[in-house]
């Protein structure tokens, strides 16, 4: 279990802002500045922040739906051992592709419309020759059936599902191949409250049959809590704190990890809070402010943090924060709410 | 709702609400105070309900059939409360929203009910009215009015921030221009806008998705009106930003004692801000109480099933949450009786799936249309053997 | 609070939402849908009737018409349509021409003492139906050496009817035709420059705006200036339909490229890549099948504009030229004021323009809104 899958180190993705008649460079914006982050295999890491931080394009980053700027992503294959997945040519990248796969946000537009649940199902099976003809059919069958959806299904059409079946199809397309590591960027967010609790389980049930790893992108602080096993936060392109998720929930050791669980609105009405209340709004990442990114809205901001970027500092086991006083400041960790009782049935 | 007594908790540093006292020209904005003069006559004797919709009904035919949207939502807006409308897609939580200011997309149409107004200007009866005459132009804005989920879309983007809400006093309120200006950005300063000023002479692309918002509510709250409707004004904010905009929707119920209908779909939202609470299901209203009702003994096995299925900081952790097995149905599908029952764990086979369930009082302001508390006695008060 | 109950309402038993709905819908592919939509659209398919019709006309112009279309007669300048009697059966009067010798103008005395009848499937001049099988039967003959003008006659005294329905088989292909080449040039295109992006893209795109800014009729004139007079009717019509595509196919790759581009960042061709398709597995399973519809919407669209160039330029003389026929040429006979007072027959052709352009518009609308609902 505690083998490294995937290693990130210093990843950069910068888009060009481009203008004028012939689209030149103008400037650039920092989408992701500098990002280190490892998966253990069968284990999950949330990457979480606000939107704008750099999460989503970090995902697409490491499976190569984007070209990094920078950096380097070490992908331990089971056969083949480390592949370098940043400078893979296209023959080691589909090579690779299918230990890597990916379940999107929104369940309606990452389906193609056109083909029926079973060709889509069956197209990374096509693709990469992993079955045919019976053989197929009776993969594609299994695997709606592992998703909770029924064999018959196969000859839908998307339209025909409603959100939450839609994810379970996308998530059938992603074990298809057998994955090591699922990127799930945003899976949850878009479904409906009713149905997100039934996407959770199903992930969860699917790791420890397949022994799964995910790198679970999202901005439901509570959805991630139920998932994670560690937890990366990300503001403006940077991690700022990373940890085991206990840990981080109840000890956080970054400013602005303090603010973000602290604005979460519990669904509790007796723990009503008032949150301290961040001021302003997240910077754009093509003009940061300079040393800390956080230290414009950080209620303990000192001269330095806007002088010197901080260093990353070990604040616990496999716990790390990039604040100038991490460990040194009074933060409070997320209120333990106290359950309603029916809740507790 | 005045005979509601219920155990809420507030905050400490939360005022008790006051609608007798209210005044307008204060800030909002929690890190400024100065209030100023100028109170407002609110009427009373009619109810302490500013908008009570009765037997609502919308439909939108559609290719594929005739989408009954609303199929008889009956509640009160309670006067200087906040009340929470909740529920998951297809809910029909919006679309009350939009029969009230009679702004239903086309083809949609009420069909039956009646939406009456309580205002300074007495009882207004807004299904009478046509949805483009003067009167029903006056009342969007200068008695209700409404803020989206995506103020972009509300937001002219060739006119300046000022300017739109200018445009909205000068309709309403003021015929001097001048003052039109002064008084708009007199709005942005109340709503938190860190530089009124700058903000009321930009455009709406120019200001973050939380600036937006707060000046979309400044436009809104610029006349003064009766009602503000906000169809999930944060839901597509971030967390911090979302607390920001929800403790200005406090503020501003605090301090003008304005009445507010919140739409949401988030438990969480709901609980940190609505003092009562309507969860909708298809198109019907399943249960209605005070938030400690709903969150400390909901009575609607939807509303149990609901606050048990959301993952909560602190709690369960790795443990697999519980679930409502299967999904909310296509619009187009109409079920028979409860629209719940096909879903509902605790459906009683052949009552659920033909009766709709009446309405039943399951304690002071707390209501439910659910099988299982409509014993054979009158009273309709009955409780189900085993309770959660 | 009180109870204030309802009777309970009783509903007629619905299927249970969670009941499948069957197989109805749920495995329809989505251009059946689509089909659904156009269907249900009664402009549209109204419009797809009279197109059909034409075009069937088209095809069967010599079978339709009465008399060659290209046969000359001196006394039938400018003959006014015969006018169709009741005789025991459909028949004509007998016509005579006269000339008026004050304003030296034709003028056709009717004698409907002895009618003609008309004789239907009878036999007449010889042609081949389809361009393959030799035949002589019409629609509609009379004896000679009586002869129906359902349309009039132009100033050569030439059968505007039969010129109409072969002027069609130019003017109704040439603007198909040219469509056809230009969207392929502009699917081509557009799906390299949308989903390849970078560099070519920025060539391909500054390379349409400047197409774009140039005046289209003065182009299309010079284009059609150079070619030589006497090349075969043939050529001439391929070399105009190309002229008219090369200047068409950049606003059709302009929209494609949009779409392409739209469906290039979706996440379903994200799911695609990450599954290990290649760029032309891409292209040719999710892009172009998805960019399909629109791009016969926007083809659709793009044929009146079509035929209404092919039109103007045989209008001007640098289309189609004589004796080639085509509802331009035939409007460029009607080209003064005084024709058109006298003759106002010469101006039908103009009105199957009007006819065709709005079938073909009203058509590419249903189309587009069937494709793309909420766009």
């Amino acid at each position: 279990m505690n083998e490294p899958l995937l290693e990130v180190t210093g990843l950069r993705k910068h888009f060009p802002i481009r203008g004028g008649f012939l689209r030149r460079r103008v400037g650039e914006i920092k989408a992701v500045d500098g990002v280190d982050l490892t998966v253990r295999r069968g284990e999950t890491v949330a990457l979480v922040g606000e939107s704008g931080c750099g999460k989503s394009t970090t995902g697409r980053t490491i499976l190569r739906l984007e070209e990094p700027t920078a950096g380097e992503v070490v992908f331990h294959h089971p056969g083949r051992g480390p592949v370098r997945l940043e400078s893979a040519d296209a023959r080691m990248l589909r090579a690779v592709r299918p230990h890597l796969q990916m379940i999107f946000q929104d369940p309606f537009a990452s389906l193609d419309s056109r083909m029926t649940v079973g060709s889509i199902i069956a197209e990374p099976l096509l693709i990469n020759k992993a079955a045919a003809g019976r053989a197929l059919k009776d993969h594609v069958a299994e695997l709606l059936t592992l998703v909770g959806l029924r064999p018959e299904h196969a000859n839908r059409y998307p339209h025909a599902f409603s959100g939450g079946q839609r994810q379970r199809i996308g998530i059938a397309r992603a074990i298809a191949l057998n994955p090591d590591l699922i990127v799930c960027d945003e899976a949850v967010s878009a479904l409906d409250v009713s149905v997100q609790a039934q996407i959770l389980n199903l992930l969860e049930e699917l790791q420890r049959r397949l022994g799964l790893a995910y790198l679970f992108i999202s901005h439901d602080l509570a959805a991630v809590e139920h998932i994670a096993d560690r937890v990366v936060v990300m503001y403006v392109g940077r991690i700022v704190e990373s940890g085991p998720v206990e840990q981080l929930y109840t000890a956080p050791k970054h400013p602005y990890t303090e603010a973000l669980l602290a604005a979460v609105p519990q669904p509790d009405p007796r723990v009503r809070t008032r949150p301290k209340l961040l001021t302003g709004d997240v910077p754009s990442p093509a003009n940061p402010p300079s040393g800390c990114y956080f230290h414009p809205r950080c209620p303990y901001a000192q001269p330095v943090c806007a002088a010197e970027t901080p260093p990353v500092r070990q604040v616990g086991e496999d716990h790390r924060s990039a604040c100038h006083f991490a460990g040194a400041l009074p933060l409070a960790g997320a209120a333990a709410a106290v359950p309603p009782a029916q809740a507790t049935s | 709702m005045r005979g509601t007594v219920t155990p809420r908790v507030t905050g400490p540093d939360r005022p008790p609400t006051e609608p007798e006292n209210r005044t307008m020209s204060q800030s909002y904005a929690a890190e400024e105070g100065t209030p100023a003069a100028a109170p407002v006559e609110v009427p009373h004797g009619a109810g302490d309900a500013v908008l009570s919709i009765r037997d609502l009904e919308v439909e939108f035919p559609t290719q594929l059939g005739v989408v009954r949207a609303l199929n008889g939502v009956t509640f009160d807006v309670p006067r200087g409360k906040v009340l929470g409308i909740v529920g998951e897609s297809g809910c029909g939580k919006s679309v009350t929203a939009r029969a009230i200011l009679q702004i239903i997309e086309k083809p949609g149409r009420i069909t039956g009910g009646s939406i009456t107004l309580r205002s300074v200007g007495g009882e207004t009866e807004i299904t009478g009215l046509s949805p483009d005459s003067a009167r029903m132009r006056e009342l969007r804005g200068r008695e209700i009015a409404m803020i989206f989920q995506e103020p972009m879309s509300s937001l002219n983007p060739v006119y300046t921030i000022g300017a739109q809400i200018a445009e909205a006093v000068l309709i309403h309120q003021t015929r001097n221009r001048e003052e039109a200006h002064k008084r708009a950005v007199e709005m942005l300063r109340q709503v938190g806008m860190p530089h009124p000023e700058a903000a009321a002479a930009s455009y709406p692309h120019q200001l973050s998705g939380g600036m937006r918002q707060r000046a979309m509510i400044a436009m809104a709250l610029s006349c003064n009106p009766t009602v503000l409707i906000a169809d999930e004004p944060t839901t597509a904010l971030d967390v911090t930003t979302e607390a920001q905009i929800l403790e200005l929707i406090r503020n501003v119920r605090d301090r003008a004692g304005m009445s507010i209908m919140f739409i949401t779909h988030s438990m969480g939202v709901v609980a940190q801000l609505c003092e009562e609470v309507i969860v909708m299901y298809l198109g019907r209203i399943v249960e209605r109480g005070s938030v400690d009702d709903l969150f400390y003994d909901p009575k609607h096995p939807y509303t149990r099933a609901l606050l048990r299925s959301i993952p909560r900081i602190g709690r369960n952790r790795k443990a697999p949450l519980e679930v409502i097995e299967g999904s909310v149905p296509d619009p187009h599908t109409r079920v028979a009786g409860c629209p719940f029952h096909p879903r509902c764990p605790e459906a009683i086979p052949g009552r659920c799936d033909t009766t709709v369930p009446a309405l039943s009082t399951a304690g002071p302001g707390h209501t439910v249309h659910c099988h299982l508390y409509q014993g054979d006695d009158e009273t309709g008060r009955t409780e189900p053997g085993e309770d959660a | 609070m009180t109870t204030t109950p309802p009777p309970p309402v009783t509903e007629p038993p619905a299927p249970s939402a969670l009941a499948d709905a069957g197989n109805g819908a749920a495995t329809l592919p989505q251009w059946r849908l689509m089909l659904r939509r156009f269907l249900k659209n009664r402009l549209a398919v109204a419009s797809s009737v009279v197109l059909v019709v034409l075009y069937v006309c088209a095809i069967l112009a010599p079978f339709l018409s009465p008399n060659p279309y290209d046969q000359q007669n001196v006394d039938l300048k400018n003959a006014s349509p015969t006018a169709v009697i009741w005789s025991g059966g459909p028949a004509i009067c007998s016509r005579e021409q006269q000339l008026d010798t004050e304003t030296f103008t034709y003028e056709y005395r009717s004698d409907c003492s002895k009618p003609v009848p008309l004789r239907f499937f009878g036999k007449g001049y010889e042609y081949k139906l389809f361009g393959l099988i030799p035949t002589d039967r019409h629609l509609v003959t009379v004896d000679k050496p009586h002869t129906l003008l359902i349309w009039g006659a132009d100033s050569a005294g030439r059968d505007v009817f039969a010129r109409s329905m072969q002027g069609a088989r130019v003017s109704l292909t040439i603007g198909l035709l040219g469509v056809a080449v230009g969207t392929f040039l502009g699917a081509t295109i557009g799906t390299i420059s949308g989903y390849f992006r970078g560099a070519v893209d920025t060539l391909l795109q500054r390379f349409i705006e400047l197409l774009m800014s140039l005046p289209t009729l003065p182009l299309w004139l010079a284009l059609a200036a150079i070619l030589p007079q006497d090349m075969s009717v043939t050529s001439r019509y391929f070399l105009i339909t190309l002229i008219l595509s090369l200047v068409g196919w950049a606003s059709l790759a302009r929209q494609i490229r949009g779409k392409v581009m739209s469906y290039a960042a979706s996440d379903y061709v994200a799911a695609a890549r990450i599954a290990g398709s290649s760029s032309a597995r891409i292209v040719f399973r999710h892009l172009i099948p998805n960019a399909s519809s629109h791009i016969v919407a926007t083809a659709m669209l793009a044929v009146p504009a079509t035929i209404i160039a092919e039109t103007s330029l045989s209008f001007l003389g640098v289309g189609m030229l004589p004796p080639a026929v085509s509802w331009g040429v035939l409007l460029s006979d009607a080209q003064n004021v005084a024709t058109v007072q006298q003759y106002p027959w010469l101006l039908i052709p103009a009105a199957l323009v009007v006819l065709a352009v709005t079938c073909f518009q009203l058509i590419g609308d249903g189309l587009r809104d069937a494709v793309d609902p909420y766009g």
